[in-house]
């Protein structure tokens, strides 16, 4: 189906990015999930394509591309496999693009160049064992001692914290206390800074080839201009990564979507029951065309997003309710697809099983479901102070 | 070394084909058309022979209209360094290849690769009339191209087995499968994509080569029809079916 937001070079990125997917990704998932494993060689990969950096400028190491191009690319690593999706959305809008932004030249040019190339990963600490949705309430601070920042406190969940190529981390830290209020400022820490640590956090449900991490803190001294921004700008630093990054997870949603979709579709297709194939009851034919609405519905909404992003507009408004939406209808998708699949969709040899587990991460990372509710809520004035 | 590589657009594999216009015309509403896979083995040996030998240029040419712009970005962004599009709808092998012919009279090159044939028509006629046209050596299908100085040693398939040629350059080249292996087949990357932005694509008006073919009417193929198992052990059935069903025996 045509959709206006597209031109024919984002038609070629889509198609260049699924059969990269389909050729190097999608053999390996299966194994990576199994093993809980991140492959610093399929991230290598993605570099290598292009993929890391997409939307920065290609003196930088990146391409120079808008940022539906980046969404796209999302969209088709999740229809095969959500973790290096999430490795990709994590690494970029959370790791990259605040460098970027927000740097300074020499900031940009220590770090920008090996994590676009897949060389190196990069993490965005923000979520602690007492704030997660509540991030105002985190604790982790850093002292101004002259020539260093003393860092102490921990963090987790940390996506990409805790892998052999983590070069190091943006951390969320309150630099100190203003008229009762906390003043928040991002620092980067490189990974084999004295006084820090880390440690994966095993047994996750999903996202199982992503690395997640606990990070510790403990009289961690970081030289000053570690900064990244300004002093007391921590917040704004984090709601503006955010707003992309929601767009990324909207896009996984959407990838994973599709993905389900297809193999749904194939499935019932193929599978014959009382002498027909399952498509032809009218019960399973209905649940593949609402699927295919909703991923339609999604998809549209996500473009416009990108479509205000890449023009310069406000969208935090549109990117809290693609991530809401596409997380949602993620989840529909891949429960009715694991229906349709029957018994099968049980089993670990068919990847939707794979996929409706993988589902469950996008109604809560990057902001719960009931968190973007509250947002919009306060968008239309529901929810007055 | 200054390769050209002629590539037409045909429907992806995986297209459902109709007809329209009283089934004269092929339906091409809602297709996605892809640079064809013999050409697309080729366009990979010219990049491979282009690394190989510093120095050298990969051309595509392409005989259509603005509708195959992009299978042309495509070829530009897997490395090709320019483009060229004779601007008219191709109708048939003889018309393209006398306009391909036309173009390389005026702008010679060392090595014309093509497909051995285009997947839709299947025509496999393009490269050796080209060839003809132009008064030089043709292989195709070839499965396998080295080059020695002027000199290319070229591989071709006769039944049963295989053909060593060689021939001084300009050479005209079909290649398919074999030229290159699938695994060597190239995937945009982002900067290969960005890069065909800005590498040119020469739009050429055609010189009116005559086309003389007409087509009468297209034709589908009956549908297979549905296939039945019999077990292995139960020759009374298949007896049965071959005799009385499919009345075969
Ligand atoms: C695999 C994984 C990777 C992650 N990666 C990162 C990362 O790289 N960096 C990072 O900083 N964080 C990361 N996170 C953390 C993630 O962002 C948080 O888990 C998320 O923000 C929710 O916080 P919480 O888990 O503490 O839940 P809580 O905030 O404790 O929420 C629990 C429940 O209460 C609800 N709730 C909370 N407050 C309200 C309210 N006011 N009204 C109504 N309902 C409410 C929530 O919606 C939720 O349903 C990751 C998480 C996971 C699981």
């Amino acid at each position: 189906m045509k959709n206006p937001f597209l031109n024919n070079e984002h038609e070629l990125i889509r198609q260049s990015i699924r059969e990269f997917a389909e050729k190097e990704i999608a053999p390996l998932a299966y194994q990576l999930d199994r093993d809980e494993k991140f492959s610093p060689y399929l991230t290598k990969r993605m570099g290598e394509m292009g993929l890391f950096g997409m939307c920065i400028p290609q003196e930088y190491g990146g391409q120079g591309l808008d940022s539906l191009s980046f969404i796209i690319a999302l969209e088709e690593i999740a229809r095969v496999d959500s973790s290096q999706a999430g490795i990709l959305s994590v690494h970029n809008s959370l790791g990259i693009d605040p460098i970027f932004n927000l740097g300074t030249q020499e900031q940009k040019e220590k770090y920008l160049s090996d994590l676009c190339s897949g060389n190196q990963i990069w993490a965005f600490a923000l979520t602690e064992p007492n704030s997660g949705s509540d991030s105002r309430n985190s604790i982790t601070k850093a002292e101004d001692i002259g020539e260093y920042w003393k860092i102490n406190g921990s963090k987790t969940f940390i996506t990409n914290g805790n892998t052999s190529i983590t070069r190091g981390v943006t951390l969320q830290t309150v630099t100190g206390i203003n008229n009762g209020k906390k003043e928040f400022s991002t620092i980067i820490v490189e990974k084999g800074t004295k006084g820090f640590s880390a440690e994966t956090i095993h047994d996750k449900m999903m996202w199982r080839a992503t690395n997640t991490s606990q990070l510790y803190f403990n009289d961690c001294l970081v030289p000053k201009e570690n900064i990244l921004g300004s002093k007391g700008n921590g917040s704004k630093i984090m709601l503006k990564s955010l707003d992309s990054g929601k767009l990324g997870i909207s896009a996984i949603g959407v990838g994973l979507a599709q993905g389900a979709y297809e193999m749904a579709l194939n499935y019932a297709k193929n599978r014959k029951q009382f002498g027909k194939s399952i498509s032809n009851h009218q019960a399973i034919s209905f649940k593949l065309a609402d699927m295919h609405m909703k991923i339609e519905l999604a998809r549209t909404m996500l473009y416009k997003a990108c479509w205000l992003k890449d023009n310069n507009q406000r969208f935090s408004i549109e990117a809290a309710m693609c991530k809401l939406y596409s997380s949602e209808i993620a989840k529909e998708v891949a429960d009715e697809a694991v229906q349709i699949h029957g018994g099968y969709g049980l089993i670990k040899e068919y990847p939707i099983e794979r996929f409706y587990r993988d589902q469950r991460m996008l109604q809560i990372g990057e902001g719960t479901s009931e968190i973007q509710r509250i947002i919009i809520s306060k968008y239309i004035g529901c929810i007055t102070k | 070394m200054k390769i050209l590589v002629c590539i037409s657009s045909v429907p992806d594999t995986t297209t459902k084909i109709s007809f329209t216009n009283n089934s004269t015309e092929f339906d091409k509403s809602g297709v996605q058309f892809v640079i064809n896979p013999n050409d697309e083995f080729g366009l990979t040996k010219a990049l491979q022979l282009k690394e190989a030998n510093p120095g050298s240029t990969v051309s595509v040419i392409h005989v259509g209209s603005a509708t195959s712009d992009p299978i042309i970005r495509k070829a530009l962004a897997i490395g090709a360094d320019d483009a060229i599009r004779i601007n008219t709808e191709a109708v048939d092998a003889l018309q393209v290849a006398n306009e391909i012919s036309v173009y390389v009279k005026a702008n010679p090159f060392d090595l014309i690769i093509t497909g051995k044939e285009s997947i839709d028509h299947n025509g496999a006629i393009v490269p050796h009339a080209l060839a003809e046209i132009l008064g030089i050596p043709s292989v195709s299908p070839c499965i396998g191209l080295e080059i020695d100085g002027t000199l290319a040693k070229l591989t071709g398939i006769v039944d049963g087995g295989k053909e060593e040629f060689s021939a001084s350059l300009p050479v005209v080249v079909g290649g398919q499968k074999g030229i290159v292996e699938e695994r060597d087949l190239r995937i945009p990357n982002m900067r290969g994509i960005m890069q065909a932005r800005s590498k040119p694509l020469n739009i050429v008006t055609a010189s009116g080569s005559a086309s003389s073919q007409k087509i009468a009417n297209f034709d589908a193929p009956t549908p297979k029809a549905a296939c039945k198992m019999v077990d292995a052990n139960n020759m009374e059935e298949l007896v049965n079916l071959l005799q009385n069903e499919a009345k075969v025996i």
